[in-house]
């Protein structure tokens, strides 16, 4: 049975609420704000959305949450912070939060914040969630620290070998951020389509991926809530806190109706 | 329904296969999938960065090539601690002796005053005697040195130069199975304890953010810099010219901070190895880039801070305890003072470990704030009518002397400033970040502990050796 948009949101209105402490009226979409620390995500956040934000915790955990609203052409977006991680192989309560939540939470658009003066290490979770969504834009923050240390990036190119939308930023100036909100308004609503680069593994780990894949693709949880090849890895790396959440969410979606 | 709900018996068996593939595997799987998303990541970041020649950038790297390597490390932190203490004696000197002399003479002005509006001796007693002359010892001798080694400290987190210091330390840390995080609530120690405890929030691990309060008494704070600085200066320096004086108490300081700071190691061992198991948690630290702090502003903001902080708990903490010491230093039981009796009374344990009675009281009735051990300590030692008065540092040597004092007190006193019980603000404060009675009471016994025992060995070695 194929679920419609309709059902899709009341779903993902209810699992938003429940687990993860938003509440969202039906007509906002909600975008995830991630990236790794010190990369000026809070200051992002702020720029973008100013006074209407509060901030409280995850539920059932002691990390900080932040959602805000901004307004962009009429529509109205929430904003959900998510906390500073360097990866999604969770170790921490970050990136289990910062994980599930792109997952199973499946936010309408997910702004990846890298810095622009250590672009190596930052691609590194950007590429993890591009295997998770599709629904990506990468803002490339700190470009006026780039410039300070001569380091000259090529946009253009960036985009072209990621796929997905790579907008330069210097959120401390207000610099980039209209073209950040225009970039994640298109994703959003369809107006432009992403084909996020994935990661080519070396031999071995793309051959139990094919072993396994089979078996993935006729569940059901597989097709409408996580990417198979992602779930595959994840199996593959054994993380059980991942199934542990797979469990938890099968459950919330069984639930709901 | 939606079908979303199938058996999880089939995810399970998906698992199953799963773990079958990774365990049977001939490379790790999970290290290499990550490794092969950093590789791409490496890839594609290369190919889009041009890195021009940045003078800045070259610099830094250049400098934490030596500030980190493995020979010049250590040297380099020993060397700028002793030297931030060296500007600290220094600097404190003449603002000491200048504000202790109006201070002091105006002491006088009040007296007269209270002798024109024939005051009653008790009341001048508790109110010029003990209030105002403790208030004045602590602006006098207390605020100088606090109001240039703050904003020194500050200077050096500007600069970016701590981080340097917790990478430096973390194997250490990691051999005595604490977080390296514990570096940086050991810095903010040396500021204030109580905010050491609280710092050590950032550390993540329970067992490793328990052992950061434990042990961050070891570091000994503002209000204990003072206390050192003045025995050091006064005791350890004989007829030496000015400028060598300097340097034996910056010296001086310089290895009674680095016993504070090995002594926190080798307790934070221990307490790894006994009461609180566990495995050490990864660091990962950002060496941020060197700035070029703003001198005159960090100067500026911090040197107003201290000297607002300093003058509140002076006259919040140190001008009552003024009062109250007075006051028991001139009820009398018989014919002793209560002072004078209770610190009879200690004086055998006290001895024991190289002290006397009036030092071990002194470090008892200082526990709501160090600063005012030495005023207290003073103020017993006077009341016992071998002086009758002291205008300034100078004195103060022949009033510790008049009393007993020897080589071996003064240094069992420094050793024991450093290690004993933390003070209220800080149980306090332990009490709160721990939410438990059990470990505020380990966080007063661990430092009690230590202190009389190191000192007991110190001073029977010496008597043994007939050294004292």
């Amino acid at each position: 049975m194929n679920l419609t948009i309709g059902d899709r949101s009341k779903y993902r209105g209810r699992v938003m609420r429940e687990h993860f402490g938003i509440s969202t009226t039906g007509e906002q979409y909600i975008i995830a704000l991630a990236g790794n620390p010190n990369v000026g995500k809070s200051t992002v956040f702020n720029a973008l959305t100013g006074l209407r934000q509060h901030t409280g915790n995850w539920p059932g955990k002691t990390v900080d949450n932040a959602q805000g609203i901004y307004s962009y052409r009429k529509k109205s977006f929430l904003l959900v912070d998510l906390p500073g991680t360097y990866s999604l192989l969770a170790n921490s309560v970050e990136e289990e939060i910062a994980r599930d939540f792109i997952c199973f939470g499946k936010p309408n658009a997910t702004i990846v914040v890298v810095d622009a003066t250590s672009l190596e290490r930052n691609l590194n979770l950007a590429f993890q969630i591009m295997e998770i969504t599709d629904k990506v834009v990468i803002c490339v923050n700190l470009i006026d620290e780039a410039r300070k240390k001569k380091i000259k990036i090529q946009f253009d190119e960036l985009e072209k070998k990621l796929g997905v939308p790579v907008i330069p930023t210097a959120a401390r100036n207000g610099e980039g951020l209209e073209e950040l909100q225009k970039a994640v308004y298109e994703i959003v609503l369809e107006k432009r389509l992403t084909q996020p680069k994935q990661i080519a593994y070396s031999q071995e780990v793309e051959e139990a991926i094919s072993v396994l894949m089979p078996q993935i693709k006729p569940l059901n949880i597989a097709a409408e809530v996580i990417n198979p090849k992602w779930l595959a890895l994840r199996l593959l790396d054994s993380d059980s806190s991942f199934i542990e959440s797979i469990n938890r969410f099968v459950n919330m979606y069984k639930n709901i109706k | 329904m939606a079908t979303i709900q199938e058996p999880l018996d089939k995810l399970l068996k998906v698992y199953l296969d799963a773990e079958c593939i990774r365990t049977t595997s001939n490379i790790p799987i999970a290290d290499r999938v990550v490794k092969d998303i950093f590789c791409q990541s490496e890839h594609i970041a290369k190919s889009v960065i041009k890195q021009e020649y940045s003078r800045q950038k070259s610099l830094d790297n250049r400098i934490d090539k030596i500030v980190t390597s493995r020979i010049f490390a250590y040297p380099i932190m020993i060397i700028l601690l002793g030297i931030v203490f060296w500007i600290t004696i220094t600097g404190a000197n003449i603002p000491s002796k200048m504000i202790a002399t109006v201070l002091f003479s105006f002491q006088d002005v009040l007296t007269q005053w209270f002798q024109l509006v024939q005051a009653p001796a008790w009341l001048h007693g508790v109110l010029v005697l003990g209030m105002y002359r403790t208030l004045a010892w602590v602006v006098a001798v207390m605020l100088p040195p606090m109001a240039i080694f703050f904003p020194l400290f500050t200077l050096l987190e500007d600069l970016g130069y701590l981080p340097r210091v917790a990478f430096n330390l973390d194997h250490l840390f990691k051999k005595a199975k604490a977080c390296g995080k514990q570096c940086l609530t050991m810095c903010m120690g040396f500021g204030c304890n109580a905010a050491g405890v609280v710092s050590a929030r950032i550390i993540d691990s329970p067992r490793e953010r328990l052992i950061a309060i434990l042990t961050n008494n070891f570091v000994p704070c503002n209000g204990r810099f003072p206390t050192l600085i003045a025995i050091a200066s006064i005791f350890m320096t004989g007829t030496l010219a000015l400028f060598q004086k300097s340097l034996v108490a910056a010296g001086t300081i310089t290895i009674i901070v680095l016993i504070g700071v090995a002594v926190t190691f080798a307790v934070s061992k221990i307490l790894s190895e006994t009461v609180l198991k566990g495995e050490i948690s990864s660091l990962v630290l950002e060496l941020p880039p060197y700035r070029k702090p703003k001198v005159g502003a960090v100067l500026y903001r911090s040197f107003i801070d201290r000297t607002i902080f300093v003058l509140r708990r002076a006259i919040v903490v140190a001008a009552p305890a003024g009062a109250v010491t007075w006051i028991l230093a001139n009820i009398y039981i018989g014919d002793v003072s209560v002072l004078g009796f209770v610190a009879g009374i200690l004086d055998p344990i006290a001895k024991v470990i190289g002290l006397d009675g009036f030092i071990l009281m002194a470090f008892i009735l200082g526990l709501p704030a160090n600063e005012i051990v030495i005023p207290i300590l003073l103020m017993s030692y006077l009341s016992t009518g071998q002086l009758t008065e002291f205008a300034n540092l100078l004195e103060l040597k022949e009033v510790l002397i008049a009393n007993g004092w020897t080589w071996l007190t003064a240094f069992n006193t420094m050793l024991f400033a450093l290690l004993h019980w933390p003070c209220a603000t800080t149980l306090l404060s332990m009490y709160k970040e721990t939410g438990s009675k059990k470990w505020t009471f380990m966080g007063f016994m661990i430092p009690t502990v230590i202190a009389f025992t190191v000192c007991f060995i110190i001073a029977q070695a010496a008597y043994l050796l007939r050294l004292a």
